[in-house]
């Protein structure tokens, strides 16, 4: 039998702010437990949370992003449940009015792309985390760290329109480069900066009415996303073809073991009491702010990847995993612009080179995601873009340059200052050439013979010969050229 | 001099600035009186002498170069034990903060200290402020200084006592359905409720936050204006609160009556004490006497205020109440896992009150119930704003009783209901948002104190206190004082 997967996807980000969703305290990620708090984030009685603006301007930033309806007037609202490390037990988020409302993200399918549909994105505050000694069941004792109680969080809930887990994995790595791209959260999924929860039915081809879904929580990678979909595709087909019905549940997923199991059911579901924060007055967001936010927004890997294509002739291929993050985009057109010099156009063959000397050497040394290494590369821009030129001109052998390369690495010098160190500059005098061929001709006899008799492969292996008497740094082009030109008189 | 407890603040500091007495000489007066007397009002929950004595020595020196910080320098007060202070416990008359000690001061707390007051200590409450009798506190009951088998009223009973029975020359409590105005009027004294986000509320233990407002105690209505303009204005801790600048209330107190039109409070009899009608009714003709024109007014949609109130402030309850679970501070009570203890800390540390009223708001925001109780509540709210806005545009202050009766004896209002009751006349005020204040208009036959209820327009606490003024001065009530040696 067939089934439609229908999987919709709810992602929470950190924010990247410096301070707390309603205090003032850092947001610093691995400080001491407990020291980065204040009465408010402990929910001390007595205090107050005031909004955080730069925390707003990031979910519009993001919203807008998304292609959402910007809400002018949202508000903030209670949500309960009792858990010891949330210190209110409540937690201030966005229920009726959230932040924003229907948007889209463009997402990578076999054969194009399609737009998956964003329900709402709202704000709300994080929780703490519980150390346990041992393990939940046997700790005697649990304690608790508030550091994160208060981090801004943004929730942002798909519509049910993801048809597969591939399609999943897809948005949420579309996800994660809209977040980076606008300098809003770290995507770090390891440090729990992005939290993702799925939600997945089957149902027949061409059925309208959605089947019973099942939540899924813990998928702390785009793999164990995917894995973990995967699994439950699987585990519910299996369920519905022996003529069970599905348990409408929430369900870990147990990354280790590969399989999602039972965590509470519907009857044991929360009655969260949601109802507006008193403590807050509604959210008027202006015209005028939004369209601040907007006229600000960085252009996405997207539409990064489209005019690389068009601007630089690359083709889509690379363009893709130039934009797989702002800084290494960034990278890419530092070094291409610093090879057309006082503002000319780079030609499309060195803007090539440079794609490739990215894709094919950087990246070995450095994670492309990896905002910060970027920044801190060994080998920055302006010396990949040093080495380029000196191939060009002629300086040294594009051999030679992948020696160069690794030198740079190491030292963290241009590529000139190495190559004129070490002495590895291209010999392109021909006269000087010329006397090593003439040494390599006579010293070889039997390759001229066979030359004669119609074995062309001699001829490049005089060429190997003569590169390795000079150690490889003869001008390539040169040596094949004057060899041509000696074996045609004899 | 006389006795400088029986002054009001701003004689004392007339007399602090003509060296007619020292800060460091009445809070000694005021310490001795609470060690004499406070054993029959059981006003304090705890005395911080060593504070008042360092603030009064701090006031004496600034009078003495000539730099007081202000008219309310060395004044002795008394905070209502829900307001946080630095250092000092705040138990909010609960088992479940008895030994808390907050980190942090109020705003109220900080901005009447660069105003130079003296802490006496912090006083009984109904616990978590939910009462009207003070009863409720977990730890002691306070009585009226007017007759000590009475209750002071509630919840702030603590203050009020505190200032009546001149165990403090002011106080601050917090009024949520007319928990400052019907302790007032029990007591005798001017309580005063300001607008909704007129005075912060950061630092404020939460009963009902959209509708707590922290107010003045005061012997007479100079002080109330006076304590007024120290404490209100914008806080960027409470997002609440509203940027509207402060006037000096106490510089336009003197404008009379003249072109002011008074609202009369049209409301049921039926279970009213006849001696608060009959007070009530001299006091308003003593304002038409002033030159005030009147009119009947009604709050049609006002019935129902109890009824709303009654959903908005036991949901808003529930949530604020519910961090109380042993797991950071207060009370914690052992249990074999972490749900047992939270269970065994909430039922050891909170009162039979403060439970009902959690299990009415957990009820009434529960999935499937919400429209139907608080948004229902919200709507009524809606309306009853509404009902003031209209009458305001006619007239310029509401005038009613505060209290149907006068205070009642110890254990008289066993059934919850009943004691609801008491908060009929004040809480439309709170969920409308508007200013209101009790100032005493008479006493019952029995000799107990009658409060006269004034309610103005939002922010608008000038004219009520202009209006609570002249019907003072015009009257001789504030003469008259309890008798506790």
């Amino acid at each position: 039998m067939t089934w439609e997967v229908v999987i919709g996807l709810e992602v929470h980000a950190e924010l990247t702010t410096r301070t707390k969703m309603f205090c003032g305290c850092p947001t610093t990620f691995g400080a001491s437990p407990n020291t980065q708090t204040c009465p408010i984030c402990l929910g001390m009685p007595g205090t107050l949370p005031v909004i955080n603006r730069r925390a707003i301007e990031f979910g519009v930033r993001t919203a807008l992003a998304f292609n959402c309806r910007i809400n002018t007037a949202c508000r903030f609202a209670r949500k309960h449940y009792y858990y010891p490390d949330m210190p209110k037990n409540f937690q201030i988020s966005q229920y009726e009015e959230p932040l924003a409302e229907d948007g889209w993200l463009e997402i990578d399918v076999q054969g194009g792309t399609k737009r998956i549909g964003i329900q709402r994105l709202h704000m709300e505050e994080d929780v703490g985390k519980l150390i346990h000694d041992g393990t939940l069941e046997t700790a005697p004792s649990s304690r608790v760290d508030f550091n994160r109680a208060g981090v801004p969080l943004m929730e942002t809930v798909s519509k049910p329109e993801l048809r597969s887990p591939e399609e999943a994995a897809a948005y949420l790595r579309a996800f994660r480069s809209v977040l980076m791209y606008l300098g809003v959260c770290d995507g770090n999924m390891e440090e729990g900066s992005m939290r993702c929860d799925a939600n997945i039915s089957l149902r027949r081809p061409g059925a309208t009415e959605l089947g019973t879904k099942v939540e899924i929580k813990n998928l702390n990678s785009f793999r164990n996303a995917q894995r973990a979909l995967e699994f439950e595709v699987k585990r519910q087909a299996q369920a519905l073809e022996a003529g069970e019905k599905i348990v409408q549940e929430t369900r870990l997923f147990d990354a280790d073991k590969g399989y999602t199991r039972s965590m509470r059911s519907k009857e044991y579901a929360h009655d969260y009491r949601y109802f507006p924060e008193p403590d807050l007055v509604p959210l008027k967001l202006e015209g005028a702010f939004v369209d601040g936010i907007r006229a600000a927004l960085p252009e996405l890997a997207r539409a990064q990847q489209q005019r690389f294509v068009a601007q630089y002739g690359l083709p889509a291929y690379d363009a893709g995993i130039l934009t797989q993050s702002r800084a290494l985009a960034g990278y890419y057109e530092a070094a291409v612009s610093a090879l057309a010099p006082g503002g000319s156009t780079a030609s499309p063959a060195s803007a090539k080179a440079v794609a490739n000397w990215i894709m094919s050497e950087l990246l070995r040394v450095v994670p492309g995601d990896d905002e910060r290494a970027i920044a801190e590369s060994p080998v920055p821009p302006a010396h990949l873009a040093g080495l380029i030129a000196l191939i060009d001109d002629g300086t040294i052998s594009g051999k030679i340059a992948k020696d160069v390369f690794e030198k740079m690495v190491r030292s963290r010098e241009d590529a000139r200052t190495i190559v004129q160190r070490e002495g590895l500059t291209q010999v392109a005098d021909t006269g000087a050439i010329a006397a090593i061929v003439d040494q390599v001709i006579a010293a070889n006899p039997k390759a001229i013979a066979d030359f004669k008799a119609g074995k062309t492969a001699a001829a490049k292996s005089l060429v190997g010969q003569v590169m390795k008497a000079t150690q490889g740094k003869a001008n390539p082009a040169i040596v094949n050229t004057l060899i041509e030109e000696k074996l045609a008189k004899v | 001099m006389t006795d400088p407890t029986r002054l009001t603040a701003h004689e004392l500091t007339d007399a602090f600035r003509s060296g007619a007495a020292t800060p460091s000489a009445v809070t000694e007066a005021y310490l001795g009186r609470i060690a004499k007397l406070d054993g029959k009002v059981r006003a304090y929950l705890t005395v911080t002498d060593g504070r008042a004595r360092a603030a009064a020595a701090a006031s004496d020196a600034r009078y003495r170069a000539g730099k007081p910080l202000g008219p309310l320098d060395g004044v002795p007060i008394s905070y209502k034990d829900v307001l946080s202070t630095r250092g000092v416990k705040t138990t909010c008359g609960s088992r479940i903060l008895e030994s808390w000690v907050p980190p942090f001061d109020a705003t109220v707390v900080t901005r009447l200290a660069a105003a130079g007051v003296v802490p006496l200590g912090k006083s009984n409450m109904d616990e978590f402020a939910m009462g009207s009798s003070t009863e409720h506190s977990a730890f002691q009951l306070t009585a009226n200084p007017w007759d000590l088998a009475r209750v002071p009223g509630g919840s702030s009973g603590g203050p009020a006592a505190a200032v009546a029975g001149d165990l403090a020359a002011i106080s601050l409590g917090t009024d949520t359905g007319g928990s400052i105005r019907q302790p007032g009027a029990f007591c005798g004294i001017v309580g005063m409720k300001p607008t909704y986000g007129r005075v912060s509320r950061y630092g404020l233990v939460a009963f009902a936050s959209s509708l707590d407002q922290i107010g003045p105690f005061a012997k007479d209505v100079r002080d109330a204006a006076l304590v007024l303009r120290a404490i209100a204005g914008v806080d960027p801790a409470d997002a609440t609160s509203v940027d509207v600048p402060v006037p000096d209330y106490a510089a336009s107190l003197g404008e009379g009556m003249r072109g002011l039109r008074v609202g009369v409070l049209e409301y049921d009899t039926a279970g009213m004490d006849p001696d608060v009608q009959r007070a009530v009714t001299a006091a308003i003709d003593v304002l038409k006497g002033l030159g005030a024109t009147t009119q009947a007014v009604t709050l049609p949609t006002a019935d129902h205020g109890l009824a709303a109130y009654y959903i908005i402030a036991p949901a808003e309850a529930s949530s604020n109440l519910a961090r109380y679970d042993g797991v950071k501070y207060g009370l914690r009570a052992l249990g074999k896992d972490l749900i047992d203890m939270e269970s065994r800390t909430r039922a050891a540390g909170f009162g039979a009150e403060v439970k009902r009223r959690i299990m009415l708001g957990t009820y009434a925001l529960s999935s499937g119930y919400y429209d139907a109780y608080y948004g229902k509540a919200q709507k009524v709210r809606t309306l009853i704003r509404r009902d003031f806005d209209a009458a305001f545009e006619h007239v310029d202050v509401i005038v009613g009783p505060t209290t149907p009766g006068v205070a009642f004896k110890h254990g008289e209002k066993e059934d919850p209901l009943a004691m609801y009751l008491n908060d009929v006349f004040t809480v439309p005020a709170n969920l409308s948002g508007n200013p209101g204040i009790s100032v005493p208009c008479g006493f019952s036959t029995s000799g107990l104190p009658i409060g006269l209820h004034l309610v103005g327009r939002a922010f608008d606490e000038a004219t009520i206190l202009r209006v609570a003024y002249a019907y003072e001065q015009a009257t001789t009530w504030r003469t008259r004082r309890p008798e506790l040696a």
